[in-house]
């Protein structure tokens, strides 16, 4: 995973709640069985609505997706996350995510914000305003800027060391091989195992 | 000072814990499915890592799968590809896995329980959010996405931070034609599908402990509903006795140690929560939902909302958006709701218990003209247990489709979706815009309450159907 210090780009405001992983890419475009190309699934139901906010020109090469409260609720697809970097964000702000959303986010380098509800409103005003305005979010200081809103943002400490640092989980993990062969020697010997398989 | 259930569960499996860091958590099941595993296969390959704990995992195919002409080949080109790469997959890694045709392939949350795999005390995972279903066992069971499943495969282990404890009590005893699917959706609609978010809930009070298994497989399913991490029950002898004659439950000594440390997980006295819900049983009435999400719902005595019938702009705005989508007016009679397709199945209400409370209500009577109804096992053991109980002839003599086992309709991934403006009570979990289908319109229900809209057309409870004079069975 690349590292990520500081991002610069202009956002998109999406003025919805609940945005949940089904409208984020609906379940038809998870056939892949690859990592990358679900762009064309992104947000699809709204896609060829003139009216939704990424089909705006003005909004073209934006890279931080300003969202309504619950974005990212419902289904764990981790693709939801890939559909959103494939298309270009890098950054999304919202004053709440759901849970297996923001996590995964973590794990693929999309950087999940989390600010307050008066902070997102901020944000909007300031971008309809004008949609050039450039959008710094700084993980270092955890801070978003864009005009004349600067607020801090909210994301877990161990999130953040992973993301500045580019860590790969696993890797770490395995480095704590003996922690887990130690544990596994403890478990009961009722605990079941799926093989051999029992009918 | 005591530790409630969910704590005592997550202490027995701390692999490493240090301050600043999430806890290391050791996995004691892993369920694979074909949607959100591919790519963690790759990342093994690509890194040349073997699957940790292969006796620890099983795989089945749901999602994609279709549930008519399931002996022949998939038609659906990218579906086959996915399907194939996980056989491929479980092949390469040597993990057991159930394939279309197999008693044990369904839905993934369906066949865990029904082989014994998910036993109390266990961290249960799978790449798939409804995996809170396993909670009802008194299970820590949560989904994850793919990056995390393949930090599992490799390593058996996921790292996680601490979650906060809540306690959701339902003192009472629920009324006739209530079922926990209505109870669990007016709880969301009571706190709102973020109420739940960063803690593991344990739903009790005598009205959980008087639920069936396959009841609170069904509360704990919509935990992630409303945003919980996991949702549990306590282990008690409903637990053990479900869990008895299953093929991977523990035998001889090995049982009787086990159910000696099962009891003990029990929430202690002198534990407390971070926070706390109560329901009245008695209030609960049959629910439905209007809305676009899970929240969005009322008893289906009710009306239609109207957004100002809600205090803030976001809940306004909302409900001014799910009105349009699902194409309602405010102050309708949900029970004048007209609806063209009732699904019965998921990993919500796709049990054997289930089966046989829809078709107590349907036993005698015919699915509206101008509807229809689509009733799918949960697995292939379920489709094979209704047939041995004949529920599949009174699915099928009331003019319903007795379908294959899958995941179907309750999300839009294979054949079976709604077009576009049609309209569905289905007993799944999840109501979002476009899930069964892109443009399709979903009541959320119970299987009672799905029963009985496909006779009537329009949503209703069983109280509302006149009497019919038949022998129904002796177990619905």
């Amino acid at each position: 995973m690349e590292a990520f210090t500081q991002h610069i780009g202009t956002a998109a405001p999406l003025r919805r709640s609940n945005v949940d992983t089904d409208q984020i890419i609906p379940a038809v475009y998870l056939k892949r069985v690859t990592r990358t190309g679900f762009e064309d699934g992104l947000f699809a139901a709204w896609r060829n609505d003139p009216e939704f906010v990424l089909n705006q020109p003005e909004y073209g090469g934006v890279s931080v997706l300003v969202a309504g409260p619950e974005f990212g609720t419902g289904s764990s697809r981790e693709h939801a996350v890939w559909a959103l970097l494939d298309y270009g964000f890098r950054v999304v702000v919202s004053s709440r995510f759901g849970d297996i959303f923001r996590g995964n986010s973590g794990k693929a380098g999309l950087l999940a914000a989390l600010v307050t509800q008066d902070v997102v409103e901020r944000l909007w005003t300031t971008i309809e305003a004008d949609p050039g305005t450039k959008v710094t979010v700084d993980l270092e200081h955890k801070t978003i800027s864009a005009g004349d809103v600067s607020a801090p943002f909210e994301i877990d400490d161990y999130t953040r060391y992973r993301l500045l640092n580019g860590l790969d989980d696993v890797g770490i993990t395995l480095s704590h091989e003996a922690d887990i062969a130690a544990y596994e020697a403890t478990r009961p010997s009722f605990k079941p195992a799926t093989l051999p398989a029992k009918a | 000072m005591g530790r409630t259930l969910s704590e005592k569960v997550w202490d027995a499996h701390v692999v490493r814990h240090a301050d600043g860091e999430p806890d290391l958590l050791y996995i004691d099941l892993h369920l694979v499915h074909e949607v959100t595993s591919p790519q963690a296969f790759d990342g093994l390959r690509l890194a040349g890592r073997p699957v940790r704990r292969p006796d620890l995992t099983i795989a089945t195919e749901d999602h994609n799968v279709p549930t008519l002409d399931v002996d022949k080949p998939i038609a659906d080109p990218v579906s086959r590809t996915q399907v194939d790469t996980l056989r491929k997959n479980a092949e390469e890694f040597g993990i057991r896995i159930h394939t279309l045709g197999d008693p044990d392939q369904g839905v993934v949350h369906v066949i865990g329980p029904q082989l014994g795999l998910t036993q109390p005390g266990m961290t249960v995972v799978c790449g798939d959010s409804h995996t809170s279903t396993h909670g009802a066992f008194g299970a820590i069971a949560f989904g994850i996405g793919t990056s995390e499943v393949e930090h599992v495969l490799a390593t058996q282990t996921l790292m996680q931070a601490r979650p906060k404890t809540m306690a959701v009590t339902v003192d009472g005893v629920l009324p006739d034609g209530v079922s926990a699917k209505d109870l669990v959706l007016a709880l969301i609609a009571k706190v709102g599908t973020g109420g739940g978010q960063g803690y593991i809930v344990e739903y009790r009070g005598d009205a959980i402990r008087a639920l069936s298994m396959e009841a609170r497989m069904t509360i704990c399913n919509m935990s992630i509903e409303w945003g919980a991490k996991a949702g549990m029950i306590a282990p008690d002898e409903t637990t053990f006795a479900y869990l008895r004659d299953k093929p991977h439950a523990p035998q001889g000594v090995d049982w009787e140690a086990a159910v000696e440390y099962w009891k003990s997980l029990a929430t202690d006295e002198d534990a407390t929560f971070d926070r706390e819900v109560v329901l009245r049983a008695e209030d609960i009435a049959p629910f439905v939902t209007w809305g676009t999400n899970p929240g969005q719902g009322v008893p289906l005595s009710e009306k239609v909302p109207s957004p100002d019938d809600f205090d803030n702009d976001n809940d306004k705005r909302a409900a001014e958006r799910a009105l349009e989508y699902m194409g309602l007016t405010a102050g309708t009679p949900m029970r004048e709701i007209h609806v063209d397709t009732v699904f019965l199945g998921s990993c919500t209400n796709g049990r054997i218990e289930d089966l046989r409370a829809a078709a107590g209500v349907l036993a005698g009577r015919k699915v509206a003209e101008g509807t229809r109804m689509l009733v799918v096992p949960g697995s292939g053991r379920v489709r094979l247990q209704a047939e041995a109980e004949g529920l599949d002839r009174i699915f099928t003599d009331a003019g319903a489709e007795w379908r294959g086992a899958g995941c179907s309709m309750c999300l839009g991934m294979n054949p079976d979706q709604l077009a576009p403006g049609e309209r569905s009570a289905s007993t799944s979990n999840r109501n979002f815009e476009g899930r069964q289908g892109k443009g399709g319109r979903t009541h959320l229900v119970s299987p009672l309450v799905a029963a009985a809209t496909a006779v009537t057309g329009t949503l209703a409870a069983p109280a509302d159907l006149p009497p019919v004079d038949v022998a129904v069975p002796e177990n619905v």
